[in-house]
C-alpha cells in the first residue's frame, strides 16, 4: 500500500551506519578516517606531515645573502633614481613635446617619461621588497590552527540569554501598544527619504517620445552646415545627413536632434519596390529617421549597390528599396519615413511631420 | 591597600582610583614611543600581535583577489586627483585648448574638461590612462579571481556569505566601470549611454517614465552627466569599499583556505606570517601592480577621447562596442532576434531589447550568486571545508563552470563581430548567425567535454599512485622474465592524489523510518536525489591502501605503503625491487588486456571485478 | 641513450614537431604558390593609348563601349569620368583580381604606371561625362583639420571608424582603413562612390569641405599617439584584447614568481 510509487532500481536506501558521513558535521575529519586498531591495512592514505624543509642559498651561505642583500638593494636603488627622473620631467618636458619612441610612433614625450618612471619607481620597490622576502626572510613554513567557525554552545546560549532577558526588561512583549506603535512608527519613517529621493523626478513624458522638431514645410539642412538642400545637389547614389531647418536655434538642440535626426537617400526610382515609400519621396530621393528602431544608435551606414542601411552598434539592417523593412538584425519595426516635397525655390522641405514615433520601441507606442 | 589613612575632601574621591603603572626600573621599556602612547589609548598590542602572526597560504592563484583589491586603491588614489580637474557638467562650450583638431567645436563641459586633463594638465594624461587601465585591471582580476574561488570550491561552508559579497561586488564594479567611462561625454560612450536609454524605454509599462526620469526629460538632458557622476563618485565607491571590507574581514575571520598537500588538513593553515613575510610579499605585490599598471598606461593608449570626438546624436562611429566587462550583454543585445517584439492590444512589448539589457546580466549574476547553495543543497555536506579542491576531483562543477564560461564568452565573442569581421575577412551576417547556434550547442558541449577530460585525469592520477612513474629501465629478474621498473610516487607526492574524496549521490531517505513509521517523501527529496545523482554517479574514487596493495602482485604491499621509497636506496642494495616492477603478463586480467582502471575493475589478477 | 632521444618524452616536443610543421607547410607554399598575372599591355599603333588599354583590360568585364555587363553585376562606365579611373586603377581596386562582391580589395598592387592610368582615365572620361581628377588646390591637405573632423564624424566615421581604421559592411563587405591615401584618391572616392560607398558630390561636400576632411586624415596619418601604443584605434575591444592578454599575462607572472621558492 505504498502512496509514493515504487522505488526505482536505482534508489538506495540509506543504511545507518554507512552513507552517514556526509551528514555527520564537525565531528568527522576528512583526512583520517583509519580503523585504529584492527592492525589492518588503513582505510585511507595517512597525511605524511610537512616535507623536509629544503634551505636556500641565502640560508646556508653568507656570501649569498649579501649578494641577495645587493640586489635588493639595487633594485631600491633603482627606485629612487627613477622618482628623481620623474621630478624632473615634470617640470622640464613642455606637455606640447612629441617624440618618436621606437615600437610607438611618434608620443606625447612627457607621458612616456612620467608614466615610464613612475612605473619604474614603483614596480622596483615591489620586487625588491618581494626578493628580501623571498631571499632572506624565513621560509620555513609555519602551521596555525583552525578553530570551527560554530561559536560554543556556551556562548550562543549566553548570546540568546542576553537579547532574551534584555528584550523581557524592555517589557516590549507587555505593551502592546509601543509594540504596534514603534512597527508603524518604524515602518513609515523611511518614505519620506524616498518620497524625497523620487518624488521631483520627472518631467513625464506626455508626447516627447512620440513627436519630433519636424513640421510641415521645415527645410532639409546639411548636418552640420546647416545649409539647405536643393534637389539639383542631390546626384544619384548620395546620402546627405539631414536636421530639420532652425533646429540649432532650438533652446535643447541636442535632444530635439536625437529626435530629429534624418538621412537622406537618392537611389534609381525604379528600384524602390514599395508604391507609398515613392510617394512620399521625390523622383527617387527619400528620407527616413536616422535614429535606429531596436535602440535608438544614428544609423548611418548606406552601401549604395545594394541599397541597404546597416547600424553599426548592433548590425540592424534594413531595406531602402523595402520602406526600409528589417532584413537582419534585432531591430523589429522598419525606419519610419518623412514625407518630403520640393518647395518653390527647388529646395527639398519636409511634407508633413513624422507620422510615427521614431527610436526605439516604448510600451505606449502603439 | 595605601597605608595611609583616606584623605578628606576631594582628594579622598580620587583615593581609591587606579595609578598608572610606572614600568619597573632596571626592565626593559614596554613599548616605549609611539607604539606606546597609542597602545595606552586603544589597547591595540593584543591585536596586532594576532594579526601579525596570521598565517597565510602561498600560492600564486591566491594573488588574484589580490590584484584587485590593490587596482581598488589605485584607481580612488587616480580617481581623486581626476575629480580635481573633471567638470561633471553637459554645458556647451567652444573648444579652444592645444588639441588642434578639435579647436572651434562645440563640446560639453565635461568633454572640454578631460580634454584639458589629457593635454593641458601636467601629468594628467598618465593618471587618466593610470585609472582606466586599472578599471580594466579591476574587472579582470575579479573575474578570474572569481574563477579560481569557484573551480576550487572555495565557496563552501563557511564561505557562502562571502561569495555572494564577491558577485555583488563584481557587479557593482562592471557598472562602477560602465559609470566612469561614459563621463567624459565622448561620441563612443555617449552612444553607449544612448543605448541604455533605449533599454529603459523597452521596460514594460514604466519604460519612457523610467527614461524621463532617470535623464532628467528627453534624451540626452543635462541631468545624465551629473547623475553619473555622483554615482561613480559617490554610491558605487561607498558601497564597494563597504563590501569589499566586510570581504577580507571575511577571510581574515575565515583564515584563507588551502591547497591540498602533505602537512596541510583540514583543521591546519600552513604558510608564512604575516610579519615580515606576508607584509613584504603582499606590500611588494601593490607595488608591483601599481608599477605594471603605470607602466601599461605610459606605453599603450586607453580611451583616446580626443580622437573619438564630443557627443552628438547624429554621428556614430563604425566598431562601437562598451568595454570588455559589458561586452556579454551588448553581445546578447546582437545575437537576439527581432521577432521578439509584440504588439498587445495597442501596446509594444520590445522583449529583444527588455531581455538581452535588462535581464541577462542580473540572471547570470543571481545563478551565480546563488550557486554555493545548490551545490550544499545537492551533496546535503553541512561540513566546514578549508582545503580546497582540486578542479578535476569534483568534475560535474568543473563542468559547469566551463559551461557558463562558454556561454559568457559567446556573448562577449558576439560583441565583437564586426571587427572579427574585418579582422579574418568574414561577413558579420554569417558570424552573427553562427553564434546565435554555437550559443545553443556549444555550453552542453563544453560541460561534456570537460567532464570527461576531469575523470581522465582523475584516472590519470588514480594510475600514477598504483603504478608509480615509468623509469624506462627494463630489468630481467633470475626467472628471465623481464619488467620495466616504475618509480613509486614519494610519500609526499603521492598525498596530494589521494586525500581528496569523491561524493557519493545521496540516496533517498528511507521510506520507513527507525520506528517503521512511513516516511512521506516530497518532491524536493526526488530531485534532490536526481541532481545529486548527476553530480556524482560516476565518480572515480580515490586510491586507498587496499587497492595499493591489490596492484603490487609481488607481496610487497606493506612496505610500499609505508615506506614511500625514495629510488635511490634501490640501487645500493642490489636487486631489492619493492613494489617497482610492472608490465608483464601478470598485471593484467587475463579476459581483457586493454581494461581501464575503473572502481572495481582494479583490483588486480585474480580478484573479484 | 643520446641526447636528443632523452629528451623525447619532454612536454614541449610535441610543440615543436608542430612548429616543423607549420613552417614546412608554410614555405613550402610560398615557394610553389602561383603568381598573379602581369597586367597586359596594348600594341604600339595609331588607336589612343588609353583606348588600347581599356580594350586590352577592362573591355572584357565592363563592354567595349565601357556599358556594363552581366545584367548589372558589372557596372557601366558611362559617366563615371576621369576622377573614378584614377581612383580604382591607381589604388590597385581595378582590375578586379578575383571574382565576388565589388569589395575594396586587400593589399593589391598598382598593375599601372602613372602615365597609362591617366591616359585610361582620359579615355572613359570621353565615354561620358563625370567627375574629373580635382585640382589640388582641394587636395593638398592645407584645410581647416577641426571642420574636417567634424564633417569625418557625420559622414564617415560610421563606415570608417572614428579614425578611419576601417569598419564593417554586410555580407562580407567592408570600409577600408584611410591610412596614408593620397589626398587625390580621397577626393576622388568621395565624389565618385565606389563600391559600397555612397557618392559625396559637391554639391554635398563642397570642394573646401573635401579638402578639409583629407586634411584631417592626413594629420591622423602623422600618427601622434599621445598615450602611446594606438593597438590600432580599434576601440575597447582591442584593449579588452591587451589587458586580458598582457595585463593580467604580467600580473600571473609576477604572482607566480612571488610564490615560488627562492634558489
Amino acid at each position: 500500500m505504498s502512496e509514493h510509487g515504487t522505488e526505482s532500481a536505482g534508489d538506495q536506501v540509506r543504511q545507518p551506519g554507512t552513507a552517514g558521513r556526509l551528514d555527520q558535521g564537525l565531528d568527522q575529519r576528512l583526512d583520517q578516517a583509519q580503523v585504529e586498531g584492527s592492525g589492518g591495512i588503513p582505510e585511507r592514505f595517512t597525511n605524511p606531515g610537512l616535507p623536509p624543509h629544503v634551505p636556500r642559498s641565502a640560508d646556508l651561505d653568507e656570501k649569498a645573502a649579501r649578494r641577495a642583500e645587493r640586489q635588493v638593494a639595487t633594485l631600491f636603488g633603482i627606485s629612487m633614481v627613477a622618482t628623481v627622473v620623474f621630478l624632473v620631467a615634470y617640470f622640464a618636458i613642455d606637455q606640447r613635446t612629441y617624440s618618436f619612441i621606437p615600437g610607438i610612433g611618434l608620443a606625447s614625450l612627457s607621458n612616456i617619461v612620467l608614466g615610464v618612471s613612475l612605473g619604474v619607481s614603483l614596480l622596483c620597490i615591489g620586487l625588491g621588497a618581494v626578493h628580501w622576502a623571498k631571499t632572506l626572510m624565513p621560509d620555513t613554513e609555519v602551521t596555525e590552527d583552525r578553530h570551527p567557525q560554530r561559536s560554543s554552545d556556551e556562548a550562543r546560549r549566553d548570546a540568546v540569554e542576553t537579547m532574551a532577558a534584555g528584550g523581557a526588561a524592555s517589557q516590549l512583549g507587555r505593551r502592546p501598544l509601543i509594540k504596534y506603535t514603534l512597527g508603524g512608527a518604524l515602518g513609515l519613517f523611511a518614505i519620506p527619504l524616498l518620497v524625497q529621493l523620487t518624488g521631483s523626478l520627472g518631467p513625464l513624458p506626455k508626447d516627447g517620445l512620440s513627436t519630433t522638431f519636424w513640421r510641415k514645410g521645415m527645410r532639409l539642412m546639411r548636418d552640420p552646415e546647416m545649409t539647405p538642400i536643393k534637389v539639383s545637389d542631390v546626384t544619384l547614389g548620395s546620402v546627405f545627413h539631414v536636421m530639420p531647418e532652425g533646429i540649432d536655434k532650438s533652446p535643447h538642440v541636442l535632444e530635439e536632434k536625437g529626435k530629429a535626426a534624418v538621412i537622406l537617400i537618392s537611389l534609381p526610382p525604379e528600384a524602390i519596390k514599395v508604391p507609398k515609400e515613392s510617394s512620399w519621396g521625390h523622383d527617387g530621393i527619400v528620407a527616413y529617421s536616422k535614429i535606429c528602431t531596436h535602440v535608438g544608435c544614428p544609423v548611418g551606414l548606406y552601401e549604395h549597390r545594394t541599397h541597404h542601411l546597416l547600424c553599426p552598434c548592433h548590425q540592424s539592417t534594413f531595406d531602402v528599396t523595402q520602406d526600409c523593412a528589417v532584413i537582419f538584425g534585432p531591430a523589429h519595426r522598419p525606419l519610419p519615413q518623412l514625407q518630403i516635397t520640393v518647395d518653390a525655390e527647388g529646395y527639398l522641405v519636409a511634407a508633413a511631420p513624422f507620422l510615427q514615433p521614431v527610436g526605439p520601441s516604448f510600451w505606449e507606442r502603439g | 591597600m595605601s597605608p595611609t589613612a583616606t584623605p578628606k575632601g576631594a582628594a579622598g574621591l580620587r583615593a581609591k582610583d587606579v595609578k598608572p603603572q610606572e614600568p619597573a626600573k632596571g626592565s626593559k621599556a614596554v613599548a616605549g614611543g609611539l607604539a606606546g602612547w597609542v597602545d595606552d589609548r586603544t589597547s591595540v598590542a593584543k591585536p596586532t600581535s594576532y594579526l601579525l602572526k596570521k598565517v597565510f597560504p602561498d600560492h600564486w592563484s591566491f594573488m588574484l583577489g589580490e590584484i584587485a583589491m590593490f587596482s581598488l586603491i589605485i584607481l580612488l588614489v587616480t580617481g581623486t586627483f581626476l575629480t580635481f580637474w573633471f567638470v561633471p557638467s553637459a554645458g556647451r562650450v567652444i573648444y579652444n585648448g592645444s588639441y588642434v583638431p578639435l579647436r572651434g567645436i562645440p563640446m560639453s563641459e565635461a568633454f572640454k574638461s578631460t580634454v584639458d586633463i589629457s593635454f593641458d594638465v601636467r601629468g594628467g594624461l598618465i593618471v587618466r590612462q593610470i585609472h582606466h587601465w586599472s578599471a580594466l585591471l579591476f574587472t579582470v582580476s575579479i573575474t578570474v579571481h572569481m574563477f579560481r574561488v569557484f573551480f576550487t570550491g572555495a565557496f563552501r561552508k563557511p564561505r557562502e556569505i562571502n561569495w555572494v559579497i564577491g558577485t555583488i561586488l563584481s557587479l557593482l564594479a562592471i557598472n562602477e566601470g560602465f559609470t566612469g567611462y561614459s563621463l567624459p561625454d565622448d561620441l563612443l560612450s555617449g552612444t553607449g549611454i544612448r543605448a541604455a536609454e533605449g533599454f529603459m524605454q523597452s521596460v514594460p509599462v514604466v519604460g519612457s517614465y523610467l527614461a524621463y526620469f532617470i535623464f532628467g526629460g528627453a534624451f540626452p538632458g543635462e541631468a545624465i552627466i551629473p547623475r553619473l557622476f555622483t554615482v561613480h563618485v559617490l554610491l558605487l565607491p561607498a558601497v564597494i569599499i563597504g563590501l569589499f571590507t566586510a570581504h577580507i574581514v571575511l577571510v581574515a575571520v575565515h583564515k584563507h583556505t588551502q591547497y591540498p598537500g602533505p602537512g596541510k588538513t583540514n583543521d591546519n593553515v600552513v604558510g608564512y606570517p604575516m610579519m615580515p613575510v606576508y607584509m613584504a610579499k603582499a606590500g611588494g605585490f601593490l607595488f608591483i601592480v601599481f608599477g605594471i599598471t603605470t607602466l601599461m598606461a605610459a606605453l599603450v593608449t586607453i580611451n583616446p577621447i580626443w580622437l573619438y570626438g564630443p557627443y552628438d546624436p547624429s554621428p556614430v562611429t563604425a566598431g562601437s562596442q562598451p568595454d570588455w566587462y559589458m561586452g556579454f550583454a551588448d553581445g546578447a543585445l546582437r545575437l537576439f532576434p527581432g521577432f521578439t517584439e509584440f504588439n498587445i492590444f495597442g501596446f509594444t512589448l520590445s522583449l529583444n531589447v527588455f531581455i538581452p539589457s535588462l535581464i541577462v546580466m542580473p540572471l547570470l549574476y543571481s545563478i551565480a550568486g546563488a550557486y554555493p547553495f545548490i551545490e550544499s543543497w545537492v551533496t546535503g555536506d553541512k561540513r566546514e571545508h578549508h582545503l580546497l579542491d582540486r578542479p578535476r576531483n569534483a568534475p560535474t562543477r568543473t563542468g559547469l563552470g566551463v559551461m557558463a564560461i562558454s556561454f559568457y564568452l559567446i556573448l562577449f565573442l558576439a560583441a565583437g563581430n564586426d571587427l572579427i569581421a574585418i579582422k579574418l575577412g568574414l561577413s558579420i551576417n554569417d558570424i552573427t548567425q553562427s553564434l546565435r547556434v554555437l550559443l545553443i550547442v556549444v555550453p552542453p558541449l563544453s560541460y561534456w567535454v570537460t567532464k570527461r577530460i576531469c575523470m581522465s585525469l582523475q584516472r590519470r592520477d588514480h594510475d600514477l599512485v598504483l603504478h608509480g612513474r615509468e623509469s624506462g629501465r627494463v630489468v630481467r629478474t633470475a626467472e628471465g622474465r623481464f619488467f620495466e621498473v616504475h618509480e613509486p610516487l614519494p610519500e609526499h607526492e603521492r598525498w596530494a592524489l589521494v586525500q581528496h574524496e569523491t561524493l557519493t549521490p545521496l540516496p533517498l531517505t528511507a521510506k520507513v523510518d527507525a520506528s517503521g513509521v512511513q516516511r512521506k517523501r516530497n518532491r524536493g527529496e526526488y530531485l534532490r536525489a536526481k541532481v545529486s545523482s548527476f553530480y556524482f554517479a560516476d565518480g572515480v574514487h580515490p586510491v586507498t591502501p587496499a587497492d595499493l596493495v591489490a596492484a603490487h602482485h609481488d607481496g610487497s604491499a606493506h612496505e610500499a605503503i609505508e615506506t614511500g621509497q625514495d629510488s635511490q636506496d634501490q640501487d645500493s642494495g642490489g636487486q631489492h625491487w619493492v613494489g617497482q616492477l610492472h608490465g608483464g603478463a601478470e598485471e593484467r586480467p587475463e579476459r581483457d588486456a586493454y581494461a581501464s582502471h575503473e572502481d572495481g575493475a582494479d583490483r588486480g589478477p585474480g580478484s573479484a571485478p | 641513450m643520446n641526447a636528443l632521444g632523452s629528451h623525447r618524452r619532454h612536454p614541449a616536443a610535441i610543440l615543436i614537431l608542430l612548429l616543423l610543421g607549420l613552417v614546412a607547410t608554410g614555405g613550402l607554399y610560398s615557394l610553389l604558390a602561383p603568381r598573379p598575372a602581369q597586367a597586359a599591355v596594348g600594341t604600339a599603333d595609331d588607336m589612343s593609348a588609353g583606348k588600347k588599354l581599356f580594350l586590352a583590360n577592362c573591355a572584357t568585364c565592363h563592354g567595349i563601349s565601357g556599358t556594363g555587363g552581366k545584367a548589372g553585376a558589372v557596372p557601366t562606365l558611362l559617366g563615371v569620368g576621369a576622377a573614378a579611373v584614377d581612383f580604382q586603377v591607381g589604388t590597385g581596386r581595378m582590375p578586379l583580381a578575383g571574382t565576388g562582391l565589388p569589395q575594396a580589395p586587400r593589399g593589391n598592387k598598382v598593375m599601372f604606371t602613372q602615365t597609362q592610368i591617366a591616359s585610361l582615365a582620359a579615355y572613359v572620361a570621353t565615354l561620358g561625362p563625370g567627375p574629373s581628377i580635382p585640382d589640388s588646390q582641394y587636395t593638398n591637405g592645407d584645410g581647416s583639420i577641426a571642420r574636417g573632423n567634424e564633417l569625418f564624424k557625420v559622414n564617415c566615421a560610421m563606415c570608417h571608424n572614428f579614425a578611419g581604421s576601417g569598419g564593417a559592411l554586410t555580407r562580407g563587405k567592408y570600409a577600408p582603413s584611410l591610412r596614408n591615401v593620397t589626398g587625390t584618391h580621397i577626393y576622388e572616392a568621395m565624389a565618385t562612390g565606389p563600391q559600397s560607398m555612397p557618392v559625396f558630390n559637391d554639391q554635398n561636400l563642397s570642394p573646401t569641405d573635401k579638402n578639409d576632411i583629407i586634411s584631417y586624415l592626413h594629420d591622423l596619418d602623422k600618427n601622434k599617439n599621445p598615450g602611446g601604443l594606438s593597438l590600432g584605434n580599434l576601440g575597447p575591444v582591442s584593449e579588452g584584447m591587451f589587458v586580458w592578454i598582457f595585463g593580467l599575462g604580467l600580473m600571473i607572472g609576477a604572482a607566480v614568481w612571488l610564490g615560488s621558492k627562492a634558489a
